[in-house]
This record gives structure tokens, sequence and C-alpha cells, in this order.
């Protein structure tokens, strides 16, 4: 592309405003009722994670799940038909699903425990917004119900979520499994900023407070003192 | 380059006849078309009315029925009141496609002038992809073909005109938006066939006025105008402000038809594509294509009317 500093993020939108919330509204006027079943299973993540124990396989694989359905369902079947690029979009989100799967479920390195620290209770809480708190965003934000974006069936909320319990991992979050959802919140913020949405800042946010935390953690283990041996 | 002289001698000429005829009626035997202000294309006489169609944004709904049916609607509005030039690219989404069902469920309108693009960085993979542009829209040929952004323009530019040396494509053109690499748009104008240009321009945007217009009439090539309305910032703009009591005395009833006639009454301009989703302004903006052009006296006092605001 040239003369690329001649663009403004406007020039990337291809849609409307009113084609993109149209677009989420026959998405969830199609699925309905999942999102209840969506909603529940972000519940029952969110207390397997909370409680520790074994449970990382089970999470990871609920997780890897969403990111394939909104690889297939949203991305590749819905979006890509006003956005060409919502073809990278879905190749992006099979491949996380693919990393949870493996990393999560094959390997078993996703793993919760119990201790109270910092990093753990920030992830959880991330965790509970994305599952609770983003999905009324929108209607918040005076837009229609039928608009929600659902954790596991919308991008938004589901990287989110994921962004919290890679946090909440007991070894801290592995940067390659980071990787994708924090691109998205990059992506996503320029996406609704340039839509003149309301709340353009939240994916941006929540990738700059997983940053900052995965960022002290790194630190924080890097300088722990080892133990002598005796 | 012979070829390409003759060729303009060829057009030059016809381009008399077609100002000797004046406006021409192009469209159906309709009241309302019938008054529609037409131009010529240099390199084949042939009129276009001086409002085009553009789906950029606009016609990209997806697979949303309720929103297809509405830019059919906008579409049955635009060739009833005389219409012809749609315009898309496969850059625009679904515009395509939503493009090729509205004129599926119109029944195919035999005035609609098909203009494309091809926008694809491999020379090779172009065929494929006007194709499938072509598949999208179900007509049976483009009538006019554009490279877009002139992305890759040196390897389209001779399928181009090999397609339109089979009969395949009336006409080929290209594009640039926002007063990007005028330069070389330039230079292509110079030295290659092409029969239409299609830039922006607009009562604040005139920089076309200096080097582009003047040499796309100089060479006999057809001006597109896109963004019109920079995207609606344009109107936006203007529509805190109240029309002058003058814009009357060039038939203008709106801001839209205000801001398109400034366009269309540069002698260089063939055709205009402002997009849109409603009915009522494709009429809005058709109804420009009809009655009083603004003089040169009167184009500078729109533009210094404009800038003031």
């Amino acid at each position: 592309m040239s003369e690329w500093w001649t663009y403004s993020l406007q020039d990337f939108l291809l849609f409307s405003p009113k084609t993109w919330h149209r677009l989420l509204e026959l998405y969830n006027r199609e699925l309905w009722p999942a999102q209840l079943v969506a909603l529940a299973a972000g519940v029952v993540i969110l207390a397997l994670a909370a409680r520790g124990g074994r449970h990382g396989r089970t999470v990871a694989a609920l997780l890897g799940l969403g990111w394939a359905w909104v690889a297939w369902a949203f991305h590749h079947e819905r979006y890509a038909t006003i956005n060409w690029a919502a073809t990278w979009f879905a190749a992006a989100f099979a491949i996380e699903a693919l990393l949870l799967t493996w990393w999560g479920v094959l390997r078993g390195q996703v793993q919760f425990e119990r201790p109270a620290i910092a990093h753990r209770r920030i992830g959880l809480l991330l965790f509970g917004f994305a599952v609770l708190v983003q999905p009324l965003i929108g209607p918040l934000a005076g837009r229609s119900w039928v608009e929600a974006q659902v954790f596991g069936l919308a991008p938004d909320p589901t990287v989110v979520a994921t962004l919290g319990l890679l946090l909440a991992m007991t070894d801290g979050p592995r940067w390659r499994l980071l990787a994708i959802p924090l691109l998205w919140c990059a992506v996503g913020g320029a996406f609704h900023w340039a839509m003149g949405a309301s709340d353009a800042l939240v994916m941006p946010l929540a990738g700059l407070v997983t940053v900052c935390v995965a960022a002290a953690r790194h630190d924080a283990t890097r300088t722990r003192p080892t133990r002598p041996s005796v | 380059m012979n070829r390409v002289r003759t060729a303009r001698r060829r057009a030059f000429l016809r381009n008399l006849l077609a100002a000797a005829a004046g406006m021409v009626v192009s469209s159906p035997a309709r009241t309302q078309s019938a008054q529609v202000r037409t131009r010529a294309i240099p390199s084949s006489g042939e009129a276009l009315p001086v409002v085009g169609l553009g789906s950029w944004i606009t016609f990209n709904v997806g697979h949303d029925r309720v929103a297809r049916d509405a830019c059919a609607e906008v579409m049955r509005a635009f060739f009833d009141a005389g219409g012809r030039l749609v315009d898309s690219s496969p850059m625009y989404g679904s515009s395509q496609e939503v493009i090729g069902y509205g004129l599926a469920k119109l029944g195919m309108p035999p005035q609609v002038f098909s203009a494309d693009k091809v926008w694809i960085g491999s020379g090779g993979r172009g065929p494929a992809q006007i194709e499938k542009s072509r598949a999208s829209w179900n007509v049976s040929r483009f009538d006019l073909l554009q490279v877009h952004n002139l992305l890759a323009w040196q390897e389209h530019l001779p399928t181009l005109l090999a397609m339109k040396a089979a009969g395949r494509l009336r006409y080929i053109g290209i594009t640039t938006s926002e007063g990007r690499r005028h330069a070389e748009v330039e230079k292509i104008m110079r030295s290659e066939p092409i029969d239409f240009v299609q830039i922006s321009y607009n009562v604040l945007d005139r920089d076309v006025e200096d080097r582009i217009l003047p040499l796309a009439r100089d060479r006999g090539i057809a001006v597109i105008v896109n963004r019109p309305f920079r995207e609606g910032a344009l109107l936006a703009h203007v529509a805190r402000h109240p029309l002058p009591r003058w814009a009357s005395e060039i038939d203008c009833a709106s801001w839209a038809q205000f801001i398109l006639k400034f366009i269309v009454s540069h002698s260089a301009v063939t055709c205009a594509i402002p997009a849109t989703t409603r009915v009522d302004h494709v009429r809005e903006n058709m109804a420009a294509a009809r009655g009083r052009l603004p003089d040169e006296p009167m184009r500078r006092r729109m533009a210094d009317f404009v800038h003031r605001l």
C-alpha cells in the first residue's frame, strides 16, 4: 500500500456501524438460546479456575472450544461476508484454539492453584468482567440487547476472558498463548474507534492490563532469590 | 502509440458529435429520466447520466436480506430516475453480490452501465478475480473495468486491453482516491489508452482541477468522481448551515444537489458517483442531474461560500 500515511482508520472500515450491529443482531437471533449455554459455561469455567486443583484441562478445552466456535461461526461464516480480512481473523482464532488445546489439554500446562496472589485475582476479575459485564456494555451504551457480545460466541468477550484466565494461571501467562488475544485487543480497539463506538477503549485497556500484570509477574519471577543448595 | 493517437482522433470527433447533440436520453422513456443531463464518454460518444451510484460501504451488507432489499430499492429508485452507472469493487466486501441481487430482483434493467474494478496484487490472478466479480453481478460482461487504486496496474492493464479487444469489455480505466498518487495517474493518462479515470473531487478538494481534469479533457478520457461528499463528512459539515437562497438559481433544493452540481458542472467531469442506503437520498442525488448547472462565476461563488462555512 503506497502513501500509507495518508490513510486513516476510517479508510479501513468497509461497512457502516449499522451493518455491524445488524450482523451481531442476526447472529444472536440465529443462535438463541445458545447465549444462555455460553453464559453458564463461563460461570462454570470461573468456578473451576477459582477452585483450583485438577481442572486446567477442562478449562482449556472449554476455552479452546469457544475460540474454535468464534473462528468458524462468527468470523468465517458471518463476519467474512462484509470484511474480507475476517478470513484471516478466523485463521488466527483457529490457531489460538489449537494452541489452547495443545498446551492446555494435551500437555496439561494450563493449571490453576489457590494461593490468592495478585495476578490470579486480577485474572479472575478480568474473566468475570468478560463473562458477566462485557455483554452489558453495548446495551448500557444505548445499543440493543440483541446485539450483545457474549463470551464463547463473540470475539471480544472471548478474548478478554482468555486474557483473564491466562493471567490467573499458576505459572503465569505463556506469551505464546497471549500473542493472538493481545493482537485482537489492538485490532478490536482500532475497529471500534474507527466506528466511533463509545466503548472503544475496553479492548485496548484489557490488553494493557494484561501486559502490565504479565510483565510485573515476569519480573517478580526473575528477581526471586533462588534457594541455596544444602 | 499511433493506435492510441488514431483512437483519440476518433474519440475527439465523436465528442464533437455528442456535444452537438447536447443532452441525450439514454434510459427508458420516463418523464423524470427524459430530463437527465448526460455527458459523452470521450472514447465512444456514448452518453452517461452525470450522476451515478457508488457502492463503497453502503452496499456492503452481507447476507442480511432486509438490508439487501433496501439496497435493491435504492437501485430501483436510481434507475427510475434515469441513472445508469453503478460502480463497485472486489474490495467492497459483499457490495458486488448485493448489486447482483438487486439487478436480479429488478429484472436486469437494460440501461445499467456496470463499472467494476480489479483489485489484486498479482496480475496473474486478475482474470480469476474479474470472473468472480462478473459472476457476483450476474452480468454477461462489464461495461467498464478499472484498476483499483493503481494496484499492479502494469500487470492488469494488458489483461483489460486484451479483454476489450476481444469484445469482453467495453471500457477500461484506473482509479485513485483522496488525492493519492496523482503523478502516477497523470503518467498513465499520458501513456496508456484508457477510457476512464476515477478520482476524488468536490468543492473543497480541488487539486485535480490543476492538472488531472485538464489532462483528461485533452486526452479524451472520461472522468468518474468518487467520494463527492467526503463519505458524508462534507454534507454533515455544510448541513449545519442553511442553503443559500441563490442556490435556487441553479435549481438546487438541497446541499447534496449543491455539492453534486458543483462537481458535474466541470466540463471534464463525466459522472459523479455518490453512494447511499436511502431511496430519498438517491432521488435527491439524481435531481442534481436535472435543471441548470452553474457557470464559472457561479462555481467560484459556490466554492467561496463553502470555504467560509
